[in-house]
């Protein structure tokens, strides 16, 4: 007697976001990016739509990113006080589907670039690469305010991702992102009741901006409370499932930021022998990271060693494979 | 908990008028009314007094679709009625309703997987309604195993437990909160259940609080629809909170509006 394979089904799906403008939207971009739209939990291509692959970004930074550790100058150095150029490398050599540009120069306690300098970054970017762009402030709220505006006049057209919204400072990021119509990361602190409530209060100051929302849920690495974030995001992307529509929007990730913040990844070969050699060491922790995540049903990871970025595409290519049945 | 909004209900005075007059003007603000504030179905009742059911019935259906996209729930005990409705409904309906007794249950079921239209059936026959919650599930089970035969699947029906007035049958109340928990055991997938929420507080003085209660008590024991006042500010936000106390909905600071706007 033939056996009947019970199926899942769900009511709703996941929106999708586009990212990127060609010359004919509006932008420069030479293609934009699509992610979302899933209509079943990750890579249950038997039970509903994994329409769009999770695409991963590396990180360029408008400095020289003096705190990460010293094994990422052999992949890095070369461009990373030119960051057109940094751009470039990640995109033509790494295989970079986004770039993340993290305008950290702008922070007071780092040099406290102007507004007009972050400006000319991301212009600067915009002319080196073509994909799209996903751009983020150094994290001080106050300074962060000051910029999201005028970044967002001058890349009008390009269909950013720019960020970071937050419960208690939402206003300025998304007045910039609604009146030049781009895309906004909505960050909650591992918290999906704010998570939520976020993209309500985003959703209130312009119903169309409710489906241009990237859930940035925060993560943590492998060893770090992973459980914590994944659970979040579990519960999220049922919820966008069961019909939430208040959640039901692609959700980002910074993997490689958390997974270099590890003392498994920073601790040098010859402090601990016993661990093993450091680079691979590291770059596996960020990669088992990024797998444990694209479970939880993330859509797009900044990454930022080049070979865990490369470890993670091929993963990316097996899980898109198509299981029906 | 799926809303119901009772309002188009030529027991009410302003419907039986507008009916009469053909005036569309109050039907299609209360349809409007009831799905800004947060209905799933607007139910459709010409009135017991009615001269001319099936033409009324029409008229309501075409009027009220006119207004609102929201499926409709045609409330008649003239079938004859229901099926000029289902005719007209632009999206699947719901019939209400039908009791366990033949051959109300053949016309009713057969219209129904006809047009695919989900059914409100009622656990009473000839005998009225039953005392106790055992023969309240047997009525439901009859139901079940009779829809089932015309390839009406159980998910299809809304089994109505029938609620009398509280200050009336007071010992009514237990026995219909067993018979939400138990109905949902006499088949896989599960019919539905639905109440008439306002029949529990008839006569009494505290209405609203009387059917707020029953409401968040009936969800606690498995209740899916109600035919209610999708207007009663305070009975939906005491239904949005059951909602979040049963981890239906994943609680924000502004559930409540959620709750009533997810139509919008």
């Amino acid at each position: 007697m033939a056996v009947e394979i019970l199926k899942e089904k769900y009511r709703s799906k996941v929106g999708e976001v586009v990212l990127g403008a060609t010359k004919d939207q509006g932008g420069t971009r030479s293609h934009t990016i699509t992610v979302g739209g899933e209509s079943a939990l990750p890579f249950l291509h038997f039970e509903g739509e994994i329409p769009n692959r999770p695409v991963l970004a590396l990180e360029v930074w408008d400095m020289v990113p003096g705190e990460w550790d010293p094994l990422f100058e052999k992949h890095y150095a070369d461009v990373w006080s030119d960051p057109g150029a940094w751009a470039k490398k990640c995109v033509e050599e790494f295989g970079a589907d986004l770039i993340q540009v993290r305008l950290k120069s702008a922070d007071p306690d780092f040099g406290d670039s102007s507004p007009e300098d972050c400006v000319a970054t991301v212009k600067k970017i915009l002319e080196a690469v073509g994909v799209p762009l996903v751009i983020v402030g150094c994290g001080k709220a106050e300074k962060d305010n000051l910029i999201y505006a005028p970044i967002a006049e001058a890349a009008a057209g390009e269909n950013l991702l720019l960020g970071v919204a937050e419960l208690e400072n939402y206003k300025a990021v998304t007045s910039a992102c609604m009146a030049n119509q781009h895309n906004i990361i909505a960050q909650s602190p591992i918290d999906i009741n704010i998570c939520k409530q976020l993209n309500i209060l985003i959703a209130e100051m312009s119903t169309a901006m409710a489906s241009r929302i990237i859930i940035d849920p925060t993560i943590a690495a492998l060893g770090y409370g992973i459980e914590y974030s994944y659970s979040i995001m579990e519960r999220a992307r049922n919820g966008a499932l069961q019909g939430d529509k208040m959640l039901a929007m692609p959700m980002i990730g910074n993997v490689g930021l958390e997974a270099w913040r590890t003392k498994e990844a920073n601790t040098s070969t010859e402090a601990e022998p016993g661990w093993g050699e450091q680079e691979e060491r590291g770059l596996l922790w960020e990669a088992t990271t990024a797998m444990a995540y694209l479970q939880s049903g993330i859509d797009i990871m900044v990454m930022r060693h080049p070979d865990a970025l490369k470890v993670i595409k091929a993963n990316i290519d097996d899980l898109m494979k198509d299981n029906s049945y | 908990m799926i809303i119901i909004g009772e309002r188009i209900n030529g027991m009410f005075k302003d419907i039986a008028k507008a009916i009469k007059e053909q005036d569309p003007g109050p039907v299609q603000e209360w349809a409007r009314k009831q799905e800004y504030n947060g209905a799933h179905y607007l139910d459709i009742n010409v009135g017991p007094s009615s001269p001319a059911p099936v033409e009324a019935m029409k008229w309501l259906v075409e009027v009220t679709q006119e207004a609102s996209d929201l499926p409709l729930c045609l409330d008649s005990t003239k079938y004859d009625a229901i099926e000029a409705g289902l005719k007209l409904c632009k999206r699947p309906a719901m019939i209400n309703s039908v009791p366990a007794e033949m051959p109300k249950m053949e016309r009713v079921f057969s219209m129904a997987a006809e047009y695919g239209a989900e059914v409100i059936a009622l656990a009473m026959n000839e005998e009225g309604i039953p005392k106790d919650a055992d023969s309240r599930i047997g009525l439901a089970a009859e139901l079940v195993a009779t829809a089932d035969a015309f390839g009406i699947s159980p998910d299809m029906l809304y089994i109505d437990p029938l609620v009398l007035p509280c200050n009336v049958a007071q010992d009514h109340g237990p026995e219909v909160m067993r018979t939400l928990r138990e109905i949902k055991l006499i088949s896989d997938p599960a019919p539905k259940t639905v109440v008439g929420l306002s029949n529990v507080s008839q006569g009494t003085k505290n209405r609203e609080l009387i059917n707020r209660t029953f409401a968040v008590m009936a969800m606690a024991n498995g209740l899916d629809a109600g035919i209610v006042d999708a207007n009663d500010d305070e009975l939906m936000a005491a239904i949005a909170s059951a909602r979040i106390i049963l981890n239906m909905d994943i609680y924000c600071d502004s559930y409540v509006d959620v709750f009533v706007q997810r139509n919008r």
